[in-house]
């Protein structure tokens, strides 16, 4: 079994240099290009699939393709990790605010060793497209279809700027699949319609539609922020927060359609969406 | 005892209390009062409450008139983090419970308060499946046993919490660990093992309380001669699974422990073990002092989707027959007769689109279509199943069987994977599948006579929680949004409700400590107790 302090090749100088926090950051600067001990290892490579099928396809799709959730690990060019040693911490410990969980707590598989996740990674690398397509959209007029004509901003927010309504947008061109976000927007319920277990949501809530009557006659339509049996905690389009006992509603009812229209060719034509993408991904891309 | 009676004679119950507490806060517990929980209510002294696995209590002091009345009595934060599976037991005043990483302590059941902790120091490279949990302790004569994650059996004091013996059942680095709650029969430990996902092949051990010597050993893999290790193609029965790790009942009747198995390994790929995969995914009835196998009723043949059938097996008595029903795994509520092992009914209690034919014996078959495929294609029940560990109930008031249920489907994939000692063995992965309906969770009131669902409760979302029924005419369950409920055992209609702050993973219990009674169950990283104010 490897051991994470075995492959680092820059040991002997982590050795002698352990004497002091400064000299750590020195260590650690001096790893940030290490390797893989694995690399390259066709071997390797096919025990990490095996285990990538257990822990990660979950999210990150059958072939490291991407999925609703997890980002295209396909892609060279990747947000969080850039060495193959950034990309073991990942694996190891999770990405903090992300749905992205430590090694063996997502639910799913039994947690990998040291070397397992040295041949995930090797799998990863094997399965790297070196040359992205290029966004074939216009970024300036992608950020002001979103802001303006799109409407996308009356609901979604971009770096601290549009609506609370609909999910945060700011990283969603780093980390989905350009396929996940077409169809988030041509088809929106369809996301909505998954089953997600806790540990694997997209977003912190599932953003279903919800529609009540209180007590006196009033209608009121959102999106949910939390619910359990017996309350719900609801936003709705004008951004109101309304804390709801359930027993004391005339009616109450849930719908996987999601709030958000369909925006079909009609309304957005396909160059109209690349170009959004193409201002998602900028910003994401951050 | 009744708690009718309680309230009835509360002075004289009361003045019972002051002159023989002390008395039975000494005394030993003895197979005998194991046998008779009837006879001692406020006591809650095995994993179920009872050996005909009910989680039944005959406390009445908390009813259906009062229940809007409960309230929080203490809460004590274990320090842990993770999931909580454990089943509190309590005796004599007493609580006795587990948390992760193989806590084990105990409390002053009136107040929270710990009276020891016990904290195994576990390997670094302990890598247990699905949590590093523990469903409980059994409790026999002035100890209190354990498995653990590295697969030893631990006698504590319980006393003291001290160690009295701690004995090596198997080896961690293969796999090897223990969740589940032992069953004392007798002055036997028996415990079963976990580790289907590393490809262990299964065991049911029995140990002798007061040294820790090994018994008896039952393979739940046949070897070599052995009937039924002809259903293991090659060697596949070496590394075939089936392991054994949820709590067993027992009919003294007949001494015979019923004992449930789980899936056949790799999980999800067939290809390389052809047959029936014997006894994976079974209810086997052993010899309680020999662990040899009386009968065995397999649930799924050749299982290819998680389906592990280790579901507490339920004994009921009705009719003038002596039965055992289960909710499995794989959608199917059973009832067999538990004198012969033969199959009496077999009914979906939740959605399932795997099976459309039975056998000869009346038991539901896999379509050969319902096969994980490489790229994957979905069926319903999901690997998580429509139950799983979760601890059911049966009331003789009501006559119903209570469960928590969830719908789910999922997309089912398979890749080959060679086994190597210690690590993962699945044969592939499982996901959500997208042409499914939303996941939808419930309890289940399901009649055995019939297999027919009396009613249900939709919760928010799929629970993990267990179910207990009480003689006051309560169901209480928990909920994935932290909830404990009470609900009508009857109408199924919700009484109470409290927000415990944390999810639900165990199953609750009650007791009566001084002529009042208690509920308790683990949320979170706490155990809370409630009762009348």
């Amino acid at each position: 079994m490897y051991q994470r302090t075995k492959v680092r090749r820059c040991r002997p100088v982590v050795l002698l240099w352990t004497v002091s926090i400064v000299m750590m950051a020195l260590s650690s600067a001096a790893c940030g290009d290490d390797r893989n001990p694995l690399a390259n290892d066709p071997k390797a490579a096919k025990a990490g699939e095996y285990e990538f099928r257990i822990n990660c396809a979950l999210c990150h799709g059958l072939g490291a393709r991407g999925g609703g959730r997890g980002p295209d690990l396909t892609r060279a060019q990747k947000k969080h990790t850039h060495s193959d040693a950034d990309m073991f911490q990942v694996i190891s410990n999770g990405i903090p605010g992300t749905v992205m969980p430590a090694n063996g707590t997502n639910g799913q598989g039994i947690g990998m060793t040291d070397e397992e996740i040295w041949q995930i990674i090797a799998y990863i690398r094997s399965q790297e497209v070196k040359a992205p397509a290029q966004s074939r959209g216009n970024v300036a007029h992608g950020k002001d279809l979103f802001y303006g004509d799109a409407n996308c901003s009356l609901c979604h927010m971009v770096e601290g700027k549009g609506g609370r309504v609909g999910p945060d947008l700011s990283s969603v061109g780093g980390s989905r699949t350009r396929e996940a976000l077409i169809d988030s927007v041509r088809n929106p319920s369809r996301r909505l319609a998954w089953g997600l277990t806790e540990s694997t949501k997209e977003f912190a809530q599932e953003y279903e539609t919800i529609t009540v009557v209180t007590a006196d006659g009033k209608e009121i339509k959102g999106v949910a922020l939390n619910e359990d049996n017996f309350s719900v905690q609801m936003i709705d389009s004008n951004e109101q927060i309304h804390l709801l006992d359930k027993d004391k509603l005339r009616s109450f009812s849930k719908s996987r359609d999601s709030l958000m229209p369909k925006y079909k060719t009609d309304v957005l034509s396909d160059k109209d969406l690349e170009d959004i993408l193409a201002f998602l991904s900028s910003v994401g891309a951050k | 005892m009744k708690v009718m009676a309680l309230s009835a004679v509360r002075p004289i119950f009361v003045l019972f209390c002051a002159i023989a507490g002390s008395a039975f806060a000494h005394a030993q517990v003895t197979f005998d009062r194991l046998l008779n929980p009837s006879k001692e209510p406020q006591n809650w002294m095995t994993y179920s409450g009872d050996y005909a696995g009910h989680r039944f209590s005959a406390l009445d002091q908390i009813n259906v008139s009062n229940a809007q009345k409960i309230t929080a009595k203490w809460v004590y934060q274990t320090g842990a983090t993770g999931k909580l599976e454990t089943t509190p037991l309590v005796v004599d005043g007493i609580l006795y419970a587990t948390a992760q990483d193989d806590r084990a302590f105990a409390l002053d059941a009136r107040t929270g308060r710990p009276i020891w902790l016990y904290q195994r120091q576990l390997p670094g490279d302990v890598r247990p499946c699905c949590g590093r949990v523990n469903r409980g302790m059994a409790i026999l004569g002035d100890k209190v046993f354990l498995g653990t994650m590295d697969a030893h059996i631990v006698a504590l004091d319980a006393k003291t919490g001290n160690v009295v013996w701690d004995v090596a059942a198997a080896d961690y680095k293969t796999g090897h660990s223990f969740t589940v709650a032992p069953l004392i029969v007798k002055d036997l430990v028996i415990i079963g093992v976990s580790g289907g996902e590393y490809g262990v092949r299964g065991f049911i051990d029995a140990y002798d309380s007061s040294t820790g010597a090994r018994k008896w050993r039952f393979y739940t893999v046949p070897g070599p001669g052995e009937p039924g290790h002809e259903t293991w193609e090659g060697d596949s029965w070496k590394v075939g699974g089936a392991p054994a790790w949820n709590t067993g009942t027992y009919d003294a009747a007949t001494n015979q422990i019923f004992w449930p198995t789980g899936n056949p390994a790799p999980s999800n790929r067939g290809e390389g073990r052809a047959g029936d995969n014997l006894y994976s995914n079974s209810l086997l009835a052993l010899n309680a002092d020999t662990g040899k196998l009386d009968w065995y009723f397999q649930f799924t043949k050749h299982d290819e989707h998680d389906w592990d059938a280790t579901q507490v097996p339920v004994m009921i008595d009705a009719g003038g027959k002596h039965l055992i029903a289960q909710a499995n795994r794989n959608g199917f509520f059973y009832v067999l007769d538990r004198t012969t092992g033969k199959l009496i009914s077999a009914n979906a209690y939740g959605k399932t689109t795997w099976t459309d034919t039975r056998d000869s014996e009346g038991r539901p078959i896999a379509k050969k279509e319902a096969s994980p495929t490489l790229e994957g294609h979905t069926v319903c029940p999901g690997a998580l199943g429509t139950t799983n560990f979760m601890a059911p109930t049966y009331s003789a008031k009501t006559s119903l069987f209570y469960v928590t249920a969830r719908d789910q489907c999922d997309t089912f994939s398979t890749a080959p994977q060679p086994y190597e000692a210690g690590h993962a063995y699945y044969g592939s992965a499982y996901f959500p599948s997208d042409e499914a309906e939303p996941y939808r969770g419930f309890l289940k009131a399901i009649d055995p006579a019939t297999g027919q669902i009396k009613w249900q409760f939709e919760h928010t979302s799929p629970t993990w929680s267990g179910v207990l029924s009480t003689a006051g005419g309560l169901v209480c369950t928990g909920d994935a949004e932290g909830n404990f409920i009470a609900l009508d055992a009857t109408s199924g209609k919700p009484l109470w409700h409290f927000q415990m702050g944390g999810a639900v993973y165990a199953a609750p219990m009650a007791f009566a400590v001084d002529g009042k009674e208690y509920v308790a169950i683990a949320a979170g990283s706490a155990i809370y107790a409630f009762g009348l104010p």
